[in-house]
């Protein structure tokens, strides 16, 4: 291990920025960092994301490595995982973390495998063992019926870290840092899984992972009509709808409202689970949430062992009520 | 076309949250007796996407199931659903390894088959919750991957894939042979047929030991297996849960309101 020096981040961006997980591993990054008495690094793999390295020295980075091609352009696993490997060999750090996002779930075990070391995926909590110092990677297991700790010798000890388990550091753009750029070398012909098309799907309104008010429908919405009326009322409420996975399934909502496990994982002040049975695999996505308020017609479902305020009934008669109720208090 | 799907045995993901539970010493999740394992629901979409290419175009396939304690009504789950032959990598050996030990194994028993078009994964397993063995298995077959698929077509040698994105899809296009870990926005697995379960009930699995497919012991279970499970516990729930009630349902609604209003959640 001696050989091996630093924690490694693997930034990404997001609308010309860094991802917020980014900064949250940045956060994450510098703490262990500290106690390890190593520096921070950053790798940033793109088109051209030289002009992020500022913005990841603000964060907390010392030193930014950036590999800028534009065969890295948009996302193709093959293309990044050279490049990733390629810095992760230079560097050697103690430490490599990757977002549990599109991309680092993808990116991540592939460059495990090639750099013949173990991965954690979807950490929850990381820390340092105090005697060995190894890292100690929490992740939920059994669809988040139960937390292990991993821990591995091989270096890079590597874990892809959950959006929003970390907080940020205020951002300083005061702090110093040194910029490294790194050729990708890389040829098209080493791309074997080729990118044809993005399609992305428009969001009106609050995207779903940022809304601090989140209305979310399970199967016992029963239909997409069922929906607008969570619309109606995350609309005045200034939140975003979303859906546990049998709406998306059934094609009720697009795959996007997912919450959970697969999903997307979001940390609302206010979360309003209707019709949603409370299973594990779902409130995993959404155990950051300070209040979970549950309408459910059965009273024995899991979702009132996890919420604060609970009714039970069929939501169809609860909501429009409930609705015209907040209606009336926001006015005021 | 030939094709293979890895299934792995798991205890019921969906069981009741409050019949999990964990035996700390032997660093073990457990469900009552009663709640039969299953095949991960995964690995069932990841049959699926291999029958809908059979389906298409013809084709074989070949469901590998790698563990200890395997039950055959459990693992010929896909023999029923329509996959052609069934491989057990069962022995003791296997049993404590991780990602790695897994994914070589799996790896080796592939290349063992031989001629192998696609190979298909779920996008993780439903117990550990990793999504590293599919990954795992093209790495080590120098094989190009796609993962999260919720669609997939085979045309003039190569496959096209759709990935579910964070707000979308994309379409990756991938030469064969090829790995593919397969999400459940591909849509419901077919439900096996009567003529299907009678079939898998007269199929015999072929067990392979690790010699069989070149294992060495030094890449098996504890010896090979480069993570350490140091914990496993279940997370303390707190609070408890106040039931808003009201003379009709109506009632209750606005009381609700008020009590998220007083509490400042509103
Ligand atoms: C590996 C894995 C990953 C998974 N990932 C996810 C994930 O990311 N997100 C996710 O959500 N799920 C996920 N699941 C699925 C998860 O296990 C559950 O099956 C799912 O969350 C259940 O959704 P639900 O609560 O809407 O449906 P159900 O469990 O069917 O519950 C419906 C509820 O609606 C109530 N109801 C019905 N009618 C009414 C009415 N008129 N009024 C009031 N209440 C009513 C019922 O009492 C019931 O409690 C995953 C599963 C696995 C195995």
């Amino acid at each position: 291990m001696s050989e091996y020096s630093g924690v490694m981040i693997f930034g990404e961006a997001k609308e010309g920025k860094l991802a917020a997980v980014t900064t949250e591993l940045l956060g994450c990054g510098r703490r262990l960092a500290g106690d390890l008495g190593q520096e921070l690094h950053c790798l940033l793999v793109g088109g051209d994301v030289g002009s992020l390295a500022q913005e990841a020295i603000a964060f907390g980075a010392d030193k930014v490595y950036v590999v800028s091609d534009p065969l890295l352009e948009a996302y193709q696993a093959d293309a990044y995982v050279l490049a990733a490997e390629k810095v992760a060999r230079q560097v050697m750090p103690q430490i490599l973390l990757v977002g549990q996002t599109s991309i680092g779930r993808d990116l991540a075990p592939r460059l495990a495998f090639r750099l013949g070391t173990a991965l954690t995926t979807d950490c929850v909590e990381l820390a340092l063992d105090p005697t060995s110092k190894l890292l100690l990677k929490t992740k939920p297991v059994y669809g988040g019926n139960a937390q292990a700790v991993f821990t591995s010798e091989a270096c890079p000890q590597m874990a892809t870290v959950r959006a929003k388990a970390m907080s940020p550091l205020e951002r300083d753009d005061s702090r110093q840092g040194e910029v490294i750029t790194v050729e990708a070398g890389l040829e098209p012909s080493s791309i074997r899984a080729e990118l044809v098309e993005r399609v992305a799907e428009e969001v009106e309104g609050v995207r779903l992972e940022d809304a601090e008010v989140v209305i979310c429908g399970g199967r016992g919405i029963g239909g997409a009509e069922g929906f607008r009326q969570l619309e109606e009322l995350a609309g005045i409420l200034k939140g975003a709808v979303g859906a546990s996975r049998p709406p998306c399934d059934n094609g009720w909502v697009p795959s996007g409202y997912q919450v959970g496990l697969t999903g997307k994982i979001i940390a609302p002040d206010f979360y309003l689970a209707i019709g949603i049975s409370g299973a594990s695999q779902h409130m995993t996505g959404c155990s950051g949430a300070k209040t979970v308020v549950a309408i459910n017609k059965d009273p024995e479902a899991n979702i009132f062992r996890e919420a604060s305020y609970g009714v039970v009934g069929d939501w169809k008669k609860i909501l429009p009520a409930l609705t015209a109720k907040i209606k009336e208090l926001m006015a005021d | 076309m030939n094709m293979v799907v890895c299934c792995k045995q798991v205890i019921d993901p969906e069981a009741p949250p409050a019949s999990f539970r964990v035996d700390a010493a032997k660093k073990t999740v457990t469900l009552p007796p009663s709640i039969s394992p299953v095949i991960d629901p995964y690995a069932e979409y990841a049959v699926e996407a291999a029958l809908r290419i059979k389906d298409a175009q013809g084709g074989k396939i070949t469901a590998i199931s790698l563990g200890t304690g395997l039950l055959p009504d459990v693992v010929k789950k896909p023999l029923s659903m329509g996959a052609d032959e069934l491989i057990l990598l069962e022995d003791e050996a296997f049993g404590t390894g991780d990602s790695w030990t897994t994914a070589y194994a799996l790896a080796m028993a592939i290349k063992r088959l031989g001629d192998c078009d696609l190979i298909f994964c779920g996008r993780q397993a439903s117990d550990w919750d990793a999504g590293q063995v599919g990954l795992g298995i093209a790495e080590i077959l120098g094989l190009p991957s796609v993962t999260l698929a919720r669609k997939v077509e085979v045309a003039d040698g190569k496959a096209r894939v759709e990935r579910v994105t964070d707000d979308g899809y994309e379409v990756i296009s991938l030469s064969l042979p090829a790995v593919i870990t397969v999400s459940n926005e591909l849509g419901e697995p077919r439900y096996p047929t009567i003529k299907g379960i009678m079939a898998a009930k007269k199929k015999e699995p072929t067990v392979w030991k690790p010699a069989d497919i070149r294992v060495e012991p030094a890449q098996l279970g504890e010896a090979g297996r480069r993570a350490e499970l140091v914990k496993l516990f279940q997370p303390v729930r707190e609070g408890s849960c106040e039931i808003v009630d009201g003379e009709t349902p109506e009632e209750a609604a606005a009381s609700l309101a008020l009590k998220l209003r007083e509490a400042k959640i509103l």
